[in-house]
């Protein structure tokens, strides 16, 4: 796993006419209900200071975008809210990130668990190489969700449903999902983790590696999902964020510069750096 | 002069001729011939090359040639059964007569062996006289030949990297002649040994008593030889089995730990130190089997009311695990760490423990690298000799008792052929009929290996 | 989308479901914590009882015991014509000399049984020694001198404790009378335990306190040498051509195959090999460093052309754009630049094929160096005999003093390997390039 600061980014960016970060987030950061609530949070890679005090709040049944050029931060700071930072071993969080008021980072808690709540799906199409069954059902399996076969077979269906693949996939739910296309595996990758019923699905540029048809396909499943769900999805693509996102904060040098109403992000930014970002200035 | 003085003339002359084109290339530059297309050394190697080259060609065919012609001269001296004789006869002749040539004295032989003697050292001493004529003619001609072609516009430097080229093709070609020297040492004698042995009986034989082949021979019976090759392979599998019953469970999971849990700190410990265990020669784990691990069995095993051989199967099987362990760890060690880490992140995201990732997402996706390990150290396992040379037995029991002694193809081998043996009897030849086997076998796993890791790669790539 | 019949769980009965099953998930990620523990435990417990065994029987197998004597060397008795010769000196009675200290260090025992006892004492190598000390010293002729001289293999076993006095004498190896001449040459203080000068610097012989592995090592100095002289140059070049030159064909594909079977050839069949074509076909004599320096040659050479092709494949390929365009030939390229660099990664891999090749026994055994050979050997054509296979002959000796000097041939042969592998680590270190 690599996270990557450049420092070719950082002079870069700081040429954008020299304007300064904000000490402070500009926006709201707080919602009406939320689901996670993100505090004074900083993450140190070794020495690199990778994440500078963001707090954000995500909210229920909401979908929260976040941007920002390459290396600000977001996807550290989406992977801090299920700890899969925990895998890097310089990788050391401090501050504070709640679920459901429960601080995530407490010792208490079991990363098992909490990974159980706060789902994930990765930039790049990951299926196991297994069958598209047991793609489903590793997650419902590991944390004996299904009481029988009978209920396990009702999961793997739902979610494929869900996630608007089973009518392509369900003749061969037996074939290696390795076999499918890269949208269709990306769709595949949510649904499993739709199966596990989280809380939160955090979502790592999933478009990227895909192409447009089925870009379009994902991101028409995020907009059914929300409903249900929470979402929290880096992306890259701006078009995408003001597609999918009701809410959406930009990052910029390991920072929180400005969040708030989609809409509003887009049309009347706050910041310099966001017009300029958003404006396709940089980035 | 030698041939070893020879050789270094050769080179001597060689060196000359260096000096000699680069000389004469130097002077052309600093006169007015114009510019050099290539630099002065290059001409010095041309010329070199050109003296030496053939020379050496020419020596070492003398020297590899000559014996195979003068025993083919030798023949002349014969009598006539002897040549109508089998193989037997005339390798025995020959070794009769290479004995009067050495000066070794076995005390009166035949007339016609000492004149073919005779005649032999007088063409050895003639081939002398031939070997250092021709070779220094062709050191000094040649190198002539190639000094007076150096003028500004000689390209000597493309004709020197040609030949520096083409001897880079030669030594390449090195690893097949290698292989071919292999298959057919091996074939030829095993070819023979099948016209004396039939090749069902051998193959299916459930008897292995080559050492009654003396007797047979002499008429004074006593046992009759039989060559089946069925308990030999039975032991091999046996120890193979035992030796990986030990390390492909330990080499396995000090792989996953090693890879998927240790610290680097740890990692770089552990792992130079399971490597040593790779490093120690096989004649060491032999001298532990037999000294240490087989008395340690044998009493085990009484203490327990249990019948052990001496030099059991499980004592040596034991021992050859412990050198397998290495091997398996490390290549498990390389296909755990070619699993792609984004499965691992998947599987984590979707909240495994890592227990739950590495048995049911990464040791699922390494499955075919590790069988290919497996495979591999099979193989090993199979032509291990040592180890079992020194602590396994020589009584071919067909047996699938670890506790009993058995033996296996490598140590047959090494029986049979260790020491003298008279080269044409069925029970020599049976130890290169036994080699083709374990070619065959090890090459097989080998490429059944391979197959697996190849198609694993085209799975990731 | 499609109507929905069933909604999967809602996430508060995911939750509570998860939770349930936390426990055993975690007792079951311990278990296999310690199995992945325990494997690396017994591995390297495997590996700590081989060296201990070895360290505690090889370590004493580096001393041994010598008794001191008092020897008239009387002028006449032992250089009878007075020439001061290796001939001459044969004719002189050594042993006569050394029996003569011996009996009256031991107070003069009378009858013959008494004196074949003490002579019992003694390795019968000890005249042999006298002799080259006189050679060397030949103004300590006529004078009396103290020297070393080694015990018998059975009297040193004794010595260690290996041999009880409880036993009773018809089950040993060494009488009740050899054993109080023991005790008294002990109480004179002639007894003393010593780095053995025969283990370095004897050659092989059948009696355990002389035997030595100078010969094997030098035997195996030679092999090596031709090995290396044959296998560098081959296995480098074959590198060179493969991974810069060869084109892809089937030639190519051929020579790759060809070296990834022989890298899974058994050694023993190497051997064998080479019984068949050097020895028979070539009729090159047995036993000779030379033979063996080849077949352990053919043995490494896959190993030395795999490491020298990842060598040059880690030479970045824009050095070799630099050096083409500046005009430089393809083999220039080759010789300037991606040789020297590729060089530290194939010495590497050199140095690693030559310890396989150091402790290599079957494929010698093959070729007939396991004959008993005492003269050291002077050249790569001279019969001799290799470290490993010394070992393996040394392991099939009965004498419990073999044991010890076969594990102490084991320590040196170790030290050899361990050295070699520590210096392929350093010149990795030393020499790595990051790109």
């Amino acid at each position: 796993m690599e996270i990557v600061v450049s420092d070719s980014m950082v002079q870069n960016t700081n040429q954008v006419e020299g304007r300064a970060v904000p000490e402070k987030t500009l926006g709201n950061i707080h919602v009406d209900n939320p689901r996670m609530t993100a505090r004074n949070v900083d993450v140190f890679y070794g020495d690199k200071h990778a994440i500078d005090n963001i707090s954000l709040d995500i909210g229920a049944s909401q979908v929260i975008s976040f941007i920002g050029p390459s290396g600000c931060g977001k996807s550290t700071f989406l992977r801090c809210l299920n700890r899969m930072n925990d895998t890097i071993d310089i990788c050391q969080v401090e501050g504070e990130i709640k679920i459901d008021q429960q601080n995530i980072y407490d010792p208490a808690i079991d990363v098992v668990s909490l990974r159980a709540r706060v789902g994930m799906v990765f930039q790049k199409p990951n299926p196991f190489p297994k069958s598209i069954f047991d793609n489903i059902a590793y997650g419902p399996r590991i944390h004996g969700l299904a009481a029988s076969k009978v209920e396990l077979d009702q999961i793997v269906e739902s979610s494929l449903q869900r996630a608007g693949l089973w009518e392509e996939v369900k003749d061969r739910l037996d074939q290696p999902g390795t076999g499918l296309s890269g949208g269709q595996q990306q769709r595949l990758c949510i649904a499993r983790a739709i199966a596990v019923s989280p809380e939160v699905i955090l979502m790592d540029e999933p478009c990227s590696a895909l192409d447009p048809i089925a870009t379009a396909k994902v991101e028409e499943l995020i907009h059914e999902l929300r409903e249900q769900y929470t979402i929290v999805i880096v992306t890259h693509s701006m078009q995408q964020a003001a597609r999918v996102s009701d809410r959406t904060a930009y990052f910029h040098l390991g920072k929180l510069v400005e969040v708030g109403e989609t809409k509003q992000i887009f049309t009347n930014p706050q910041h310099e750096l966001t017009q300029d970002y958003i404006t396709g200035r940089f980035g | 002069m030698s041939f070893t003085n020879l050789m270094l003339a050769v080179l001597v002359i060689g060196a000359l001729y260096f000096i000699a084109g680069q000389r004469v290339a130097l002077a052309l530059r600093s006169g007015n011939a114009g510019k050099l297309h290539s630099l002065p050394h290059y001409h010095g190697l041309w010329a070199a090359i050109t003296s030496a080259l053939p020379a050496l060609i020419v020596l070492l065919t003398i020297v590899i040639g000559k014996d195979l012609l003068f025993q083919f001269w030798a023949r002349d001296y014969f009598p006539q059964d002897i040549l109508n004789g089998d193989a037997v006869d005339r390798a025995i002749a020959l070794a009769k007569v290479s004995n009067v040539v050495n000066g070794i004295d076995f005390g009166q032989v035949e007339p016609w062996v000492q004149s073919a003697g005779d005649a032999w050292i007088r063409w050895e001493a003639n081939a002398v006289v031939v070997a250092n004529s021709l070779v220094l003619a062709v050191s000094l001609v040649g190198g002539l030949l190639g000094y007076r072609r150096i003028n500004p516009t000689f390209r000597s430097r493309n004709n020197v990297e040609r030949i520096l080229t083409w001897m880079l093709i030669g030594s390449s070609l090195v690893a097949i002649l290698t292989t071919v020297g292999i298959v057919l040492s091996v074939l030829f004698e095993s070819i023979r040994f099948f016209k004396l042995i039939p090749p069902q009986d051998f193959l299916f034989g459930l008897e292995w008593n080559p050492q009654f082949e003396g007797a047979e021979r002499a008429g004074s019976g006593g046992g009759t030889a039989t060559y089946g090759m069925v308990p030999m392979f039975v032991g091999t599998f046996l120890i193979s089995a035992i030796a990986l019953t030990v390390a492909v469970p330990i080499g396995l999971f000090s792989a996953i730990y090693l890879a998927e849990y240790a610290t680097p700190r740890i990692r770089g410990v552990v792992k130079p130190l399971l490597e040593i265990l790779a490093g120690v020669p096989t004649v060491v784990y032999g001298f532990f089997a037999a000294l240490t691990v087989a008395p340690f069995v044998k009493s085990v095993g009484e203490s327990m009311g249990l019948e052990v051989a001496s030099e059991s199967a499980l004592a040596a099987g034991l021992v050859m695990g412990v050198m397998i362990i290495p091997f398996i760890s490390s290549l498990s060690d390389d296909v755990i760490n070619a699993v792609p880490q984004s499965l691992r992140d998947a599987a984590y995201g979707l909240g495994s423990t890592r227990s739950e990732a590495v048995r049911q997402v990464v040791l699922p996706a390494a499955l075919p690298g590790i069988v290919a390990a497996v495979i591999l150290a099979v193989s090993r396992a199979v032509g291990e000799t040592m180890i079992v040379v020194m602590a396994a037995g020589l009584a071919a029991n067909l047996s699938f008792n670890p506790l009993d002694a058995v033996t296996t193809v490598t140590s047959q081998i090494v029986t049979i052929l260790v020491g003298d043996q008279e080269f044409e009897s069925a029970k020599t030849l049976s130890a290169f009929a036994l080699a083709l086997m374990l070619i065959v076998t090890t090459l097989a796993l080998n490429y059944f290996a391979l197959q697996i890791v190849k198609k694993y790669r085209e799975q990731y790539d | 989308m499609t109507d929905r019949t069933y909604q999967g769980l809602d996430p508060q009965q995911a939750a509570e479901r998860v939770a349930a099953s936390i426990n055993l998930r975690k007792r079951k990620e311990t278990r296999f914590v310690w199995l992945g523990k325990t494997a690396v435990a017994i591995a390297l417990g495997f590996l700590v009882l081989l060296f201990a065994g070895i360290l505690t029987k090889g370590i004493p197998g580096l001393f041994q015991y010598y008794v001191t004597l008092d020897l008239q060397l009387d002028a006449q008795q032992l250089d009878p014509s007075g020439q001061m010769t290796v001939e001459s000196l044969a004719g002189g009675d050594f042993d006569g000399v050394i029996r003569a200290s011996l009996y009256e260090a031991l107070g003069n025992p009378e009858g013959r049984k008494a004196k074949r006892e003490a002579r019992r004492l003694i390795s019968s190598g000890s005249s042999q020694r006298l002799m080259t000390y006189v050679l060397d010293n030949p103004e300590q002729l006529g004078s009396t001198v103290s020297i070393q001289f080694a015990v018998d293999d059975d009297v040193d076993t004794f010595l260690r404790g290996l041999i009880s006095r409880e036993t009773p004498e018809a089950d040993r190896r060494i009488s009740d009378q050899l054993i109080n001449y023991i005790d008294a040459l002990n109480a004179q203080g002639r007894i003393s335990y010593e780095i053995s000068d025969y283990l370095f610097f004897g050659s092989a012989s059948r009696d355990a306190e002389m035997a030595g592995i100078r010969g094997a090592l030098v035997g195996s100095i030679f092999t090596l040498l031709v090995c290396i002289v044959i296998a560098f140059p081959l296995g480098v070049a074959t590198a060179v051509y493969l991974e810069e030159m060869a084109p892809k064909n089937r030639l190519t594909e051929i020579i790759e195959i060809n070296i990834n079977n022989l890298a899974a050839v058994p050694s023993v069949v190497f051997g064998i090999m080479g019984l068949a074509i050097f020895i028979v076909a070539f009729g090159m004599p047995r036993s000779i460093p030379l033979v063996g320096g080849i077949v352990l040659a053919l043995m490494t050479l896959p190993t030395i052309i795999i490491s020298s092709r990842a060598a040059i494949r880690a030479v970045p390929p824009s050095i070799r754009d630099a050096a083409l365009g500046v005009g430089a030939s393809k083999m220039q390229t080759i010789m300037h630049h991606v040789l020297p660099l590729a060089m530290p990664g194939m010495l590497t891999g050199t140095i690693i094929g030559m310890a396989q090749a150091l402790g290599e026994t079957a494929p010698l055994l093959m070729i007939g160096m396991v004959a008993f050979i005492v003269d050291v050997p002077a050249g790569v054509t001279d019969p001799g005999t290799v470290l490993p296979v010394q070992i393996f002959m040394w392991a099939d000796f009965a004498e419990r003093m073999f044991v010890q000097k076969t594990s102490a041939a084991i320590i040196v042969l170790l030290a050899f390997l361990i050295s070699m592998n520590a210096a392929a680590i350093l010149l990795r270190k030393k020499l790595e390039r990051r790109w």
